[in-house]
């Protein structure tokens, strides 16, 4: 295998055009012009764009699936719900709502500077960098792209170049159905992400980890540029005693191995419960994986694969730690040859474990059990902030104290992940989970200024905001401040004490 | 005394307990604001007079009465503010409720600037406790008399196990900038804001930072003579009326079509003689230079000999009291340090065009400003102006008092600053939106788990296109489960 690899790296090397930091700069100053002719203001280069994405995944639905099967062996449902699916459903709501968003929103002005009337206008920022990531590399890269679009900028996107077969198809029908003397796609991996990241953008977005997007931040630093960071984090699910116990299960299921097998940013990281119950749960867990992934999930075409070997190894390290590998009661199996992990579950793993200190990431599921249902909450804020935390309950008052007192970006409680595809709600992180957020309106003010926008008229040129200053002129200006009209009239006749 | 270190731990440990989250002690806090700044008005201006020579006037209206209305507006709106906001669920989630619960982000940390030392210090801590955070605050070492007011009375008025003052040079700000924060809140010079912005990346803290740009004023040619008045009256309030021009917000330099140049200049300086008598070094209702170093910063943008040429008006100084006079320069070269740096004094220069419809260019070739200030009655051009420049805001027909209207986002864009505040967004800039969905267990959609079939792929297809007809046909079997790929 390994001299395969090597040819692979030779070949390489002999087709790829170099990106290099003068070829970025050239990019760059290239979408500024076009920026600067105001094209992408326009209300009708927004629609024309969102509809070509609309064209493009239509068009290229077969070879969508086909390219995730090949970087991700990702079964085609999944690809079609979370990737194709989830993009139209945020083109179309754009289309929608997209005049409703441009249009100033207007401001009530106060008293102090009566008479006036004032907005807030969305202004596109200008160009924006995108760097995306391998899990979900159509959603993840397109999504941001709409935003990107809505809010009228230019764009570069990087597409992950761990999910190759993908990056290139990108990279391809992009250039086919957008604008491509505003909408770019360069591929590449750390030097060509450098080269790009030693430019001025009005924006970077990217979605990742934690260790890139501190170099991301850093880079951006330079140039006064805002950020948004999608990151992860470990995403806990508190799970109750006196719930549905099989929807519950199904629900973790769904959010834990039906999203990309595990890496998945929202995916369940580990699941707390009480000692009393964790038994039932992994009998329930147990029974429902097998319903869904029959007796031999390593041969089961609806689990996806790992991303690389090494990804691969990095699971099967956080598996072989002496404090863990005694702990699994389901699955555990592996396959090196096809990047196969089969579901796996493990039963109190010890806090100071490798895998209870990095985001795992992958099909590996610990569960931690306590004494109470309560003291979970002290768990999950004891590390960092996640970007999700899930609840299963029929507790009302439990439900409300999690709501209070997790934080974490956002939060489901009896269900996981769903919260993802709610346009509604901002979906972002927080602290080490990331900062920022966007989906539906939130992606549109993602890429948006919120210019404010004053009028004044010529009348009502108060004369105690001018020199020269006398004690006449504070009392009349506390008066106003406070909007205390009986004091303003006392002041305007001089009755206050000077 | 405590160290940084231990400071930060007791913050941590008073967040975690949950004190500030709730809203009597908000309120409470925001109450003593107010206390604060009403017991010590006297002691306040004061001290800006020390720091800044700012007559009280102009300390009321820059920075109590600033802080006075910020205070009273969050204190009547905080409930409202705090309340989760419902986000409209598709049918698909039914029965399931969506909402946005802010919430604080933690300990912040706060720079503030020493040109209005006592409002962009105590604005941003009003948002910060409104939003529920424990907070250090750390002042301006270039204004020392308001910073040592701060760290004296802050801790007598409000809860001193979350909210602190920690003074200090660079080296302090250095030092704090090496621990973790849930957010910093940076006002200041676009050379350090990089600095914080690089240190924060490190920890992944959010930041806010408040700079400042070349803020360009366009001056329509007037046809009607008062308003004319009015706007250069304008002008001047507004480039010599808040701390002498050092602003962020303040005038840097006026564009105005040739042929109304010479009026222009004529009535700045008839409105600089009303303002300020005929010898403004005599005049208390102007503030002096901050320092030294930045009295020599703006002697130097003078001293190149085609800068000095160009002044029409003042030029004068007095180096012992930091006295600058309000001074124009007409027309001085454009690659000139006085064009090219932001200028926060008390020079205007004056840039002459064939049409004022030139203005947005000059203006879009530089880098983007915290505001743009136009006196026009053209409603074209006022059009023209919103949408094809870019700036923090745009104020139509007066200057400055953008900064009074707190239902306006304040903040910059591109290198005038990232982030914004005043008002309902200072609640927002230290709060966390955590998006919340609620589901109960029924009715539970099998078409979400594998095994997969074709069945359930034609249900999530509708599903995604809120097809509910379709779906409906579907699961009664009316519709026919066709080969999808």
């Amino acid at each position: 295998m390994g001299s395969e690899v090597e040819t692979n790296e030779e070949m390489k090397k002999e087709v790829v055009v170099v990106f290099d930091v003068e070829a970025a700069s050239a990019l760059v100053k290239e979408l500024r012009g076009n920026f600067a002719s105001g094209k992408t203001r326009s209300y009708e280069w927004r629609v024309s764009q969102l509809k070509s994405v609309l064209k493009m995944l239509d068009d290229h639905e077969t070879e969508i699936v086909s390219a995730l099967r090949d970087d991700l062996s990702k079964p085609e449902l999944e690809t079609i719900i979370y990737e194709i699916a989830m993009i139209k459903n945020s083109c179309k709501s754009a289309l929608k709502q997209l005049k409703h968003w441009m249009a100033p929103e207007k401001a009530k002005t106060s008293m102090m500077t009566f008479p006036s009337s004032a907005e807030i206008v969305s202004e596109p920022l200008g160009v924006v960098l995108i760097i995306s990531a391998w899990n979900y590399p159509i959603l993840l890269s397109l999504d941001p792209v709409i935003g990107a679009i809505v809010a009228g900028n230019a764009v570069v996107l990087k597409p992950s170049e761990l999910a190759p077969a993908t990056s290139s198809l990108l990279a391809k029908v992009v250039g086919d159905y957008l604008d491509s003397s505003s909408i770019r796609v360069v591929e590449g991996a750390a030097s060509e992400t450098s080269a790009l990241l030693e430019q001025k953008w009005d924006k970077i977005f990217f979605t990742g980890g934690g260790r890139v997007a501190r170099i991301v931040m850093a880079a951006a630093a330079k140039h006064l540029t805002p950020v948004t960071l999608e990151l992860g984090g470990k995403c806990s699910v508190v799970v109750d005693s006196d719930i549905n116990l099989q929807v519950a299960t199904r629900r973790i299921i769904a959010g834990k191995w039906c999203a990309n097998n595990g890496q998945a940013c929202v995916s369940p990281d580990y699941i707390i419960t009480t000692k009393s119950y964790a038994p039932k749960l992994v009998d329930s867990l147990k029974q429902e994986l097998e319903n869904f992934f029959g007796e031999n999930p390593l041969e089961s075409k609806d689990l996806s694969r790992i991303v690389s070997s090494n990804h691969f190894t990095r699971l099967t390290k956080l598996l072989d730690d002496d404090k863990v590998s005694g702990k699994i009661v389901y699955g555990g199996g592996r396959d090196q040859t096809h990047l196969r992990i089969a579901p796996t579950l493990l039963l109190d793993v010890p806090q100071d474990s490798l895998i209870m200190n990095e985001e795992i990431f992958g099909p590996l599921l610990p569960i931690i059990t306590v004494d109470k249902v309560e003291d979970s909450f002290a768990i999950i804020n004891s590390g960092a902030k996640p970007l999700a935390a899930y609840l299963f309950t029929n507790n009302k008052k439990l439900r409300e104290r999690f709501v209070m007192t997790v934080s974490a970006g956002g939060l489901v409680v009896n269900d996981t992940t769903v919260h993802l595809a709610e346009h509604s709600l901002p979906f972002g992180g927080v602290g080490e989970s990331g900062m920022g957020g966007y989906h539906g309106k939130f992606s549109f003010d993602a890429f948006s200024h919120k210019k404010a926008v004053l009028y004044r008229s010529f009348a009502g040129d108060a004369p105690l905001r001018y020199p020269p200053y006398n004690r006449g002129k504070i009392n009349l200006l506390k008066a106003l401040m406070g909007g205390s009209l009986l004091g303003i009239i006392r002041a305007l006749l001089g009755l206050s004490k000077a | 005394m405590q160290t940084m270190e231990q400071s930060l731990n007791e913050l941590r440990s008073s967040f975690a307990s949950g004190r500030t989250r709730s809203v009597a002690w908000r309120k409470q806090q925001l109450r003593a604001v107010l206390k604060l700044i009403h017991d010590h008005e006297d002691e306040i201006f004061n001290a800006l007079h020390q720091d800044l020579g700012k007559h009280p006037v102009e300390a009321y209206r820059d920075e109590i009465g600033v802080i006075e209305k910020s205070a009273s507006l969050s204190l009547s709106s905080l409930e409202t503010w705090m309340a989760p906001k419902k986000g409209k669920l598709p049918l698909l989630f039914y029965p399931a409720k969506g909402e946005v619960l802010p919430e604080p982000l933690g300990v912040v940390l706060i720079f503030t600037a020493w040109n209005f030392p006592i409002s962009l210090g105590l604005d941003p801590v009003v948002g910060a406790i409104s939003a529920g955070n424990a907070v250090i605050l750390k002042p301006s070492e270039l204004a020392p008399a308001c910073s040592s007011f701060l760290a004296r009375t802050i801790p007598l008025y409000l809860d001193p196990e979350t909210i602190k003052v920690i003074n200090g040079g660079p080296d302090v700000c250095e030092r704090l900038l090496q621990l973790k924060f849930d957010k910093i809140f940076f006002t200041g010079s676009q050379r350090v804001g990089r600095i914080v912005m690089q240190a924060a990346a490190k920890h992944l803290t959010p930041v806010t930072l408040e700079l400042g740009g070349k803020c360009p004023t366009i001056l329509d040619t007037f046809t009607n003579a008062h308003d004319m008045k009015i706007a250069i009256k304008r002008i001047v309030g507004g480039k010599w009326g808040p701390c002498c021009g050092q602003v962020c917000l303040g005038i840097d330099y006026v564009l105005v079509e040739e042929k109304s140049a010479s009026t222009l200049i004529k009535l700045l300086k008839e409105f600089i003689q009303i303002f300020y008598g005929e010898n403004p070094k005599h005049s208390d209702s102007i503030s002096r230079i901050v320092n030294k170093d930045h009295f020599e910063r703006l002697r130097n943008l003078l001293r190149d000999p085609r800068v000095a040429d160009s002044i029409v008006h003042g030029g004068s100084i007095d180096e012992g009291k930091l006295y600058m006079e309000p001074t124009i320069l007409l027309d001085p070269p454009l690659d000139a340090q006085i064009m090219t740096e932001e200028i926060f004094g008390p020079l205007l220069p004056i840039i002459t065009l064939k049409k004022i419809k030139e203005s947005i260019e000059f203006i879009n070739s530089r880098p983007k400003p915290l505001a743009i200030y136009a006196f026009t009655n053209d409603e074209a051009f006022r059009k023209q102006i919103i949408s094809e420049t870019s700036s923090g805001s745009v104020v139509f027909n007066d200057v400055l008092v953008q900064f009074l209207c707190d239902v306006l986002p304040f903040g910059g864009v591109g290198q005038s600053g990232i982030g914004r505040y005043h008002g309902k967004y200072s609640f927002d800039t230290f709060s966390h939106e955590k998006a919340v969905m609620q589901r109960s267990f029924f009715p539970e959609l099998e078409a979400r788990n594998p095994p997969w079939n074709d069945f359930k792929l034609q249900f999530i297809k509708l599903a995604f296109k809120f097809d509910y007809f379709g779906l409906l046909l579907l699961l009664l079997g009316m519709k026919r489960v066709g080969k999808v790929l």
